[in-house]
């Protein structure tokens, strides 16, 4: 078989099988294509030996007859995953050479079924970011071009270089984290699949934490089969995180049965938004169209609250974010600043920290103390938080009124270009997280399906949002759109 | 139960140079749980290990590490609110204090500021004269302890120990009830003893797992009467809070010196300022800390990685009925049913070991003796050695024994003082010792008869002088007693002396 790196899981789990391939070789095709793949920036820390071995690993698990779906399936990680003895420095100098004791519960489970990591992958600094440009390893770049247009493109951000290993096809799949978007829209701007489960499916325990209430991993696949193989094996309860949920986890792939006759679906009045490109506007319309046409009842509904969330999400997330970044502090792990004869512990702090830390970081984490001091809680933090949960009934109010899943478009406009929004208001930045932070504030499930491609040929996706716990149907729904949308578009290999 | 009733303690009066001044103090006790694991991590507390040794991944804040709350902790912290008969919170929350410090290493403190697990609750602080105090509990919240920073091992360098980081801590949070230096030091001391006997805290304070912080204002005579009709802090002075005391001697000191100090500033015309204090007890003074312009803002929220906590009322109810007999109570019983006085019921009840041995040794015996000889003659004994109740050498039941054997009337007081001596330092059982060595004492009035005939035939001059002067008969009885070593009954030899002698 050649370009075994560009299977998808589930094809190669059913060769690994079957034995037409073997874990080995799978592992050393996607190495390939990584060392071919330097222009994208996408893996940070690679880990040939390490993926070698547990691909040998898997071959013989394999070939005794125990092989769980994601057996012998090379994957590379994001970089805010805590993979033991591994560099895992969430894309920031303050963590420079930390590789940690431990490893954390999502890639241990992952391994525990026989995956195979290949490296670490790139990410905005702490996940804080929509175009992977504030990562201290630089940032990763987009498969897609506009054209014949060299320009360079963001895979969006945070997750952007799982997404752009995803689409260049350097792994089978990727794990992502989601705060505000973080996986469905690098997943939009790159032409695959993601999905945030609903917050409590997937363990943060190991996971360096951006926004606690918020942060939830997901998988990053090239199709919708995929995320359900793949978020499988990376969700269920773990004693040490208290916000994960004690329940059963479904079989996600046997729910895939593509039938959606008789299930609603919501389009709220409130995501057009002025100003956005026809385009997005037309795919929206054609997604609606789709799932119609697969035979579920489409509603208009109304989130009334959806205009707030974005503002209240970025003091939400500032405020947690400036408590969890406090332990980088120099005093444990990580980057300490060279200090000055006579300098304090307050010189360290601030030396270590200015260092260390990245603008957006910055900026984040003084918006969050910012919001959180006396005087101003009640006006930023706490009024946040009530907006919070007028945006969860929302949700809840549509769900009551019958509707199973919610579309959406993923992102306000296709990939942009590197440094395009370098001299732009942060708050520019941030609006890409439009139609993505609601779900996360609401703790629903989203997904992320390509679905058509953009006049410069870009990819661009759709959002379905589901019911809290109901991934299985969420991911059936999503599946019928991506077999209705037929996205199979790949970027021409530029790299 | 007996129910003890008290007048209420006058509070303290200063004398200032003007006029006179009361005292306001409201105290934050903070006390370590007593428990095997950590409140977030299931790290050891156990003291007086290497540096670092007790130290999970939790502890250290390292990257991606949550905190899962130990149900043991919460457990004894619901069992020191029943103690102290305050309200349980069936629902409450822990939030996040935020500061840096080196040995806080995850950058904040999980505590509970918004919803503490325990409500109100009351203390009732005996005074010793009659008197006692109800001191009123605002609250008591769970939280974690920070780790140590030693800035002396090294010139240029601190160095940070994290075994104690993560340690559950309650903080009692007081109203402002206490009215002196000496009814703080007895609340601390009854809030130890009450903590001792529900066994959720050690209450060693030399190791810090009990310290203080003391609030301290002063007021003219009749403004605290005014806050307590109202509940307007308006009407009470300005405080300063007095960090980390671990000392009642100190707590006393520290007050006496705030108070004056305070006092001072006021009748020169001056006002206080809200700050923090730490007291030195070497100069014997307060100093400031940190004023209130520099307090942190500690930016209090919800701690997102923990759900809020809740707990069902059977739990609670479980608990209460396991409630051991505490302070009040047992001395109540001392009391009514070994008919003790309040003094010796108190230096009894003061710890459980301490009651638990007395109620051995009282038990089937005359209580007010048993409790004569475990105060004046065992803590006595004990205490010249400077030994504890922990590692006695006389058990209750040979305690008992020596007490059986008076009240049978086999030795006197005199040769059971001698008997408590013998089985103090070498053991053994008292009544072979006394049956042993002959110490049983002479009840049989013929041998006393004889031994008196004896006396009074070797001594014809002695007799003489006696009946004109009886009080010299004493002498007489001296001498039997020398004659029959001490063990004839004192009673019957003087009865016999004064027949014989015709007095």
């Amino acid at each position: 078989m050649s370009d075994l790196n560009k299977l998808k899981i589930a094809e190669a789990r059913d060769a690994l099988r079957k034995g037409d391939v073997t874990s080995v070789e799978l592992t050393e095709a996607c190495l390939s294509a990584i060392e071919g793949a330097g222009a994208l920036n996408a893996v940070v820390h690679k880990t040939p030996e390490i993926a070698l071995e547990q691909a040998k690993a898997a071959d013989a698990r394999i070939k005794s007859g125990d092989a769980p779906a994601m057996c012998g399936i090379p994957l590379g990680i994001k970089d805010l995953f805590c993979t033991k003895g591994v560099a895992s420095q969430a894309a920031s100098r303050i963590l420079q050479g930390f590789k940690p004791e431990y490893e954390s519960t999502v890639t241990t489970q992952l391994f525990d079924a026989g995956a195979v990591m290949l490296g670490k992958l790139n990410m905005d600094e702490f996940a804080m970011g929509s175009s992977n440009e504030t990562s201290v390893y630089g940032n990763a770049v987009n498969p897609w071009r506009r054209g014949n247009d060299e320009a360079a493109l963001t895979p969006g951000g945070s997750s952007g270089g799982s997404a752009s290993a995803v689409a260049a096809d350097l792994c089978l799949a990727a794990t992502g984290t989601d705060t505000g978007g973080s996986i469905r829209q690098p997943a939009a701007f790159t032409g695959i699949t993601g999905i945030k489960p609903t917050y409590g499916r997937c363990s943060r325990w190991g996971i360096v934490a951006f926004a606690s209430s918020l942060d939830q991993a997901g998988p990053m696949t090239k199709d919708v089969r995929d995320a359900a193989i793949m978020l499988q094996a990376m969700c269920g309860h773990d004693p040490k995180d208290s916000t994960s949920a004690d329940l059963a986890v479904p079989d996600f792939e046997a729910m895939l049965t593509g039938d959606i006759k008789g299930k609603t679906i919501g389009i709220p009045r409130e995501y057009h938004m002025d100003g956005m490109p026809e385009e997005i506007e037309a795919l929206w319309a054609e997604g609606r169209k789709m799932l119609q046409d697969a035979g579920a009842k489409i509603v208009d509904i109304s989130l009334p609250h959806t205009k707030y969330a974005l503002p209240a999400y970025y003091v939400i997330a500032p405020a947690e974010a400036s408590s969890n970044l406090a332990r980088y502090d120099g005093v444990r792990y990580g980057h300490r600043a060279t200090l000055a004869q006579g300098d304090g512990i307050t010189e360290m702090y601030e030396k270590t920290r200015a260092e260390g830390f990245g603008a957006e970081v910055q900026r984040r984490v003084m918006v969050g103390t910012y919001v959180l001091s006396a005087g101003f809680y009640d006006a930023y933090y706490n009024r946040a938080r009530k907006v919070r949960t007028l945006i969860k009934k929302d949700f809840e109010d549509v769900f009551a009124q019958g509707v199973d899943a919610i579309l959406t478009p993923a992102t306000p406009s296709a990939a942009f270009g590197l440094g395009e929004m370098k001299d732009a208001d942060p708050v520019q930045m941030y609006l890409n997280d439009v139609f993505t932070v609601t779900v996360n504030l609401a703790g629903l499930p989203g997904i992320s399906v390509p679905a058509g491609l953009d006049r410069q040929g870009l990819p661009l996706g759709l959002q379905l949002i589901g019911r809290p716990w109901e991934e299985g149907d969420l991911l059936n729904t999503a599946y019928a759109l991506e077999q209705a949308a037929g996205f199979v578009a790949k970027p021409a290999k530029w790299w | 139960m007996l129910d003890l009733t008290y007048e209420t303690p006058k509070p303290k009066v200063i004398a200032g140079a003007k006029h006179d001044w009361e005292l306001v103090i409201g105290m934050e006790v903070h006390a370590q749980v007593s428990s095997q694991a950590k409140l977030f991590s299931g790290a050891s507390t156990k003291f007086g290990a290497e540096p670092n040794a007790n130290v999970a991944f939790v502890d250290a804040a390292m990257p991606g590490m949550l905190p899962v709350v130990n149900e043991y902790c919460i457990e004894q912290a619901v069992r020191t609110g029943l103690g102290l008969k305050a309200e349980i919170n069936l629902k409450s929350a822990f939030d996040r204090k935020n500061y840096f410090y080196p040995d806080l290493p995850q950058g904040y403190q999980i505590s509970q500021l918004y919803e503490p697990l325990v409500g109100e609750g009351e203390v009732l602080v005996e005074m010793g004269d009659g008197t006692a105090r109800n001191v009123r509990i605002e609250r008591i919240h769970v939280e974690q302890d920070a780790g140590k920073s030693i800035h002396d091992m090294d010139p240029n360098m601190s160095f940070v120990d994290l075994n104690r980081t993560g340690v559950a801590l309650m903080e009692i949070v007081s109203r402002p009830d206490i009215r002196g230096p000496e009814e703080a030091a007895a609340y601390v001391v009854k809030l130890r003893q009450i903590l001792q006997y529900l066994g959720t805290c050690d209450g060693n304070m030399q190791n810090g797992n009990l310290r203080a912080d003391v609030n301290v204002s002063v007021c003219r005579p009749g403004a605290y009467e005014k806050y307590q009709e109202t509940q307007d802090f308006s009407h009470l002075g300005t405080r300063c809070e007095i960090k980390n005391m671990n000392s009642m001697r100190f707590i006393q000191q520290a007050i006496d010196y705030e108070a004056r100090r305070q006092i001072a500033i006021l009748e020169n015309g001056g006002s206080v300022d809200q700050e923090t204090r730490l007291y030195d007890p070497d100069k014997g003074e307060t100093r400031s800390m940190r004023s209130k312009e520099e307090a942190h803002d500690y930016r209090y929220f919800p701690d997102p990685d923990l759900l809020p906590l809740e707990i069902e009322q059977a739990w609670v109810d479980d608990i209460a009925a396991n409630l051991p007999e505490l302070p009040d109570q047992k001395k109540a019983r001392f009391i009514k049913d070994f008919g003790l006085s309040d003094y010796d019921a108190s230096v009894l009840t003061a710890e459980t070991v301490s009651a638990d041995y007395f109620e051995k040794v009282a038990e089937g015996r005359d209580g007010k003796m048993a409790a004569n000889w475990v105060i004046n003659e065992l803590f006595g004994r004990l205490k010249k050695d400077d030994r504890d109740l922990r590692d006695c050498p006389v058990s209750p039941e040979q305690l008992g024994g020596v007490i059986t054997l008076i009240q049978k009337g086999d030795i006197s007081g005199k040769i059971a003082k001698d008997l408590f001596e013998i089985v103090y330092t070498e053991g053994g059982d008292p009544a072979e010792i006394v049956e042993a060595r002959g110490m049983k004492q002479v009840t049989d009035t013929g041998a006393i008869e004889a031994a008196v005939d004896q006396v009074i035939a070797d001594n014809p001059a002695q007799v003489e002088k006696a009946k004109a002067n009886p009080k010299l008969a004493g002498w007489f009885v001296g001498q039997v007693m020398k004659a029959t070593g001490g063990k004839a009954n004192p009673k019957a030899v003087n009865e016999i002396v004064s027949a014989k002698l015709g007095l």
